[in-house]
């Protein structure tokens, strides 16, 4: 059982909760995340660590409530327990020193990159930071990335906020400039949006990170549901990623994998919705 | 009174049938297809052993049980004393009565087994242990052994791990478990479907090993949460039993199509997370109507039945040989028959077809005949030229066997492993290149049975505890 220590909403349906977990907490690096199980009859679900206290022995997860697995999880209330939380699992970022990097995060994608970001900074890099959400109030972590980048740019798709218009108008305007040109790029959120990052830099063959976020039962090697297709090779995201070379992820296939159970999950939350929910119960 | 009976009365009884669920029901529901032994029939089963000198079904065990002892008890109707003899030879004795193939094992060297049917071990080892757990006030050992004041921890809570477990907890070793998964029991739980072995069966055993004093710990990955050379600081020995969870890949075209998956993967929505057998569990899996598991072992089989069991109107296993050649065990191809499960043999695939929505549609597959004998002693399946099928499916489901899972070993170079990616080990004590780390069941074996896991347990704890007595 994994004590929740604070549950924080940073935007419509999105929660940080900070979670008990001395184990993890020491032994993670950035870009690993944990499975968790809210409670008995609840999915096992993959989260990025977005942040880890050592001294504490807390953990903070990103939590988007799309489904109702992650209903469940983020109604959990401060005092309470997250019943399962295995971890750090994946292989850590690979983190080195470039002459300068370009972090994009689109959506939830933003706390995933959150990590990438903070050790890339740690690591000395200079990093332009830019944040893809749909409106101004879906707009995350905006000050905790401000201060570990040297430039933060936000769009969004209403305009709200920042440009209006996808993160990657930003990229392929530094891409212009030599001065400003990236020498690597992370890029974590929507697979659209990877793969839209990814086409843009592979003419100028700019090292792309990408963080992919497939559907994963175990999170050990063992079921291999989360398999992704990387350079014709077969990879399980969740023992040789999350990260891969963004150029080489067939990302339709990351797309149309992660729709295997679209219509059972649709049928789950609206049982979650009404009041017979059992899920869990 | 049980009645003594001549060695002409003996050699004149039938061996038992074990009572099974009707076919028609049990392929729609996830409940227990053997129903076991009653008293009566178990001691007139027992009564036709012969007791005889030589004891060949003993070294036909992987963990030498003492079989015509029990066997013995139970025909005098000593349930307590027989109950104990399993206790003594056997962690998980409940578990070994379903899983283990008794039919290549104990029974075939039973010498009744020459001129009609062998004692039916399996049937009598199940009755003795399930009694033994409605019984336990009954049959617990009062002893309770001098505490050595030696740590050892456990690196999966599977056949080998839990055996270890029971092995060295007696014999006075303080006992740590680290399970990567949520649950206990490993491939016991995640593997092995409810209709072969109820999941109360591994709850209560696991509860026995919590009372005698074992601690377990889940959601602990070793090699990720803690590395082993945390473990060998803090613990006097290590035992890693973590189990062969790497399911191998069928390297078709077509591999990546939703509703293609691995055996592992389809097993444990099943099994460990209760996916279609419990609507308020919130794992989904998709309910094939045509099914086509590829491979013919006990989990090819276990994947077959499940997903007639969730609604499959063709439940077919598709293999490249023939049923005389199918490594599954006889009595789960006979279950698997009776539940209306199509085998189509002689065939091999190519690879899956996806329909618009890339959902697998047809398995082409090459027809086979059977040609000379190959290195495994098989007849070699051959291709028969031109003779292709397209098989209508919506699931299909690979079950072609599992392999070492690197997670642990990948992340302690120190530790030697053959080419296989198995961890080395001294095979007379179980040690592996690091002193006081000893290693035993499928990540040393690579996929291989329940009963070899708790034979390695049982083995490695012996030497464990000579290790730590000379530490």
């Amino acid at each position: 059982m994994f004590e929740v220590l604070e549950n924080e909403i940073l935007a419509p349906e999105l929660h940080k909760l900070t979670v008990k977990a001395p184990r993890v907490a020491l032994a993670r690096k950035a870009g690993q995340f944990v499975i968790v199980r809210a409670d008995v009859g609840d999915e096992r679900i993959p989260l990025t660590i977005g942040d880890a206290d050592v001294a504490s022995g807390t953990i903070s997860l990103f939590i988007q409530a799309v489904g109702a697995s992650t209903r469940k999880l983020v109604k959990i209330p401060v005092g309470g327990f997250i019943r399962d939380v295995a971890g750090p699992l994946g292989q850590p970022t690979h983190i080195e020193k470039w002459e300068r990097v370009v972090c994009i995060g689109g959506g939830v994608g933003t706390a995933v990159l959150y990590p990438l970001v903070k050790a890339l900074a740690q690591a000395g890099n200079k990093i332009t930071t830019i944040i893809g959400a749909r409106s101004a109030s879906f707009v995350i972590l905006e000050k905790e990335l401000t201060a570990l980048s040297q430039d933060l740019q936000i769009t969004t798709d209403d305009g709200s906020r920042g440009l209006k218009g996808q993160v990657t108008r930003v990229l392929a305007e530094l891409m212009t400039n030599p001065e400003s040109s990236p020498s690597a790029v992370f890029a974590v959120g929507p697979g659209p949006m990877m793969k839209a990052v990814a086409e843009l830099t592979r003419a100028k063959k700019i090292p792309t990170i990408v963080s992919l976020n497939p559907i994963m039962i175990d999170g050990t090697g063992m079921c291999g549901g989360c398999r992704v297709d990387v350079g014709g090779e077969v990879k399980f995201a969740c023992v040789d990623g999350p990260e891969f070379d963004g150029h080489l992820v067939d990302f339709d296939l990351l797309r149309d994998r992660l729709a295997t159970y679209r219509d059972q999950e649709r049928k789950a939350l609206d049982r979650c919705s009404s009041d017979k929910c059992k899920i869990g119960s | 009174m049980i009645k003594k009976l001549s060695t002409k009365e003996r050699m004149a009884l039938q061996r038992t049938k074990m009572p099974e669920l009707d076919p028609q029901i049990r392929s729609r529901n996830f409940e227990e297809v053997n129903q076991g032994l009653n008293e009566e029939s178990a001691i007139q089963e027992a009564q036709r052993c012969l007791r005889c000198k030589n004891r060949a079904c003993v070294g036909g065990c992987p963990v030498q049980m003492s079989i015509p002892e029990f066997i013995g008890e139970l025909a005098e109707g000593n349930l307590v004393q027989a109950a104990k003899i399993l206790r003594h030879d056997s962690a998980l004795p409940a578990v070994c009565g379903r899983v283990c193939p008794q039919e290549v094992q104990c029974e075939s060297k039973c010498i009744r087994g020459v001129k009609s049917l062998p004692v039916a071990i399996g049937y009598l080892e199940r009755f003795v242990a399930d009694w033994a757990l409605k019984n336990r006030e009954k049959v617990r050992e009062e002893i309770s052994p001098t505490k050595t004041g030696k740590k050892v921890v456990i690196v999966g809570c599977g056949p080998a791990g839990l055996t270890a477990a029971g092995e060295l907890s007696r014999r006075g070793h303080e006992v740590t478990i680290f399970e990567a998964l949520h649950d206990t029991g490993g491939v016991l739980r995640y593997g092995i479907p409810e209709f072969r072995l109820p999941k109360e069966i591994i709850d209560i055993e696991v509860a026995g090993l919590v009372e005698v004093g074992v601690k377990i710990e889940c959601n602990v990955v070793v090699g990720k949460t803690l590395t082993l050379d945390q473990l060998r600081e803090e613990f006097d020995a290590i035992f890693i039993a973590n189990g062969a969870g790497l399911p191998q890949m069928l390297n078709i075209p077509g591999e990546n199509l939703k509703g293609v998956l691995s055996a592992n993967e389809f097993l444990t929505r099943v099994n460990l997370m209760g996916a279609g057998r419990n609507e308020n569990v919130a794992t989904p899996i998709i309910k094939g109507h045509h099914v086509a598991v590829i491979g013919a072992g006990n989990t090819a089989m276990d994947c077959v039945r499940t997903a007639r069991r969730l609604g499959a109107e063709r439940a077919m296993i598709i293999y490249r040989r023939t049923e005389a050649e199918m490594p599954a065990r006889k009595e789960e191809i006979h279950h698997a028959k009776d539940e209306g499960i199509e085998f189509v043999f002689l065939t091999s695939p190519l690879k899956i077809i996806g329909n618009n929505e890339n959902w697998a549609q047809f398995l082409r597959c090459q027809k086979m005949e059977l040609g000379e004998v190959d290195s495994s002693g098989r007849r070699r399946p051959q291709a028969i030229p031109k003779a292709i099928e397209d098989i209508p499916v919506d699931v299909v489901i690979n079950a072609l066997g599992t392999r070492a899972n690197p997670l642990l070993t990948s992340t302690a170079p120190e530790l030697k492993l053959n080419k296989f990616g198995n961890v080395e080990i001294n095979p007379e004590t179980g040690e592996t290149s690091l002193p006081g780390v000893f290693a035993g069941g499928d990540i040393v074996r690579g996929g291989a049975t329940v009963i070899l896991a708790m034979g390695d347990g049982k083995k490695t704890a012996e030497s464990i505890h000579n290790y730590l007595r000379q530490k």
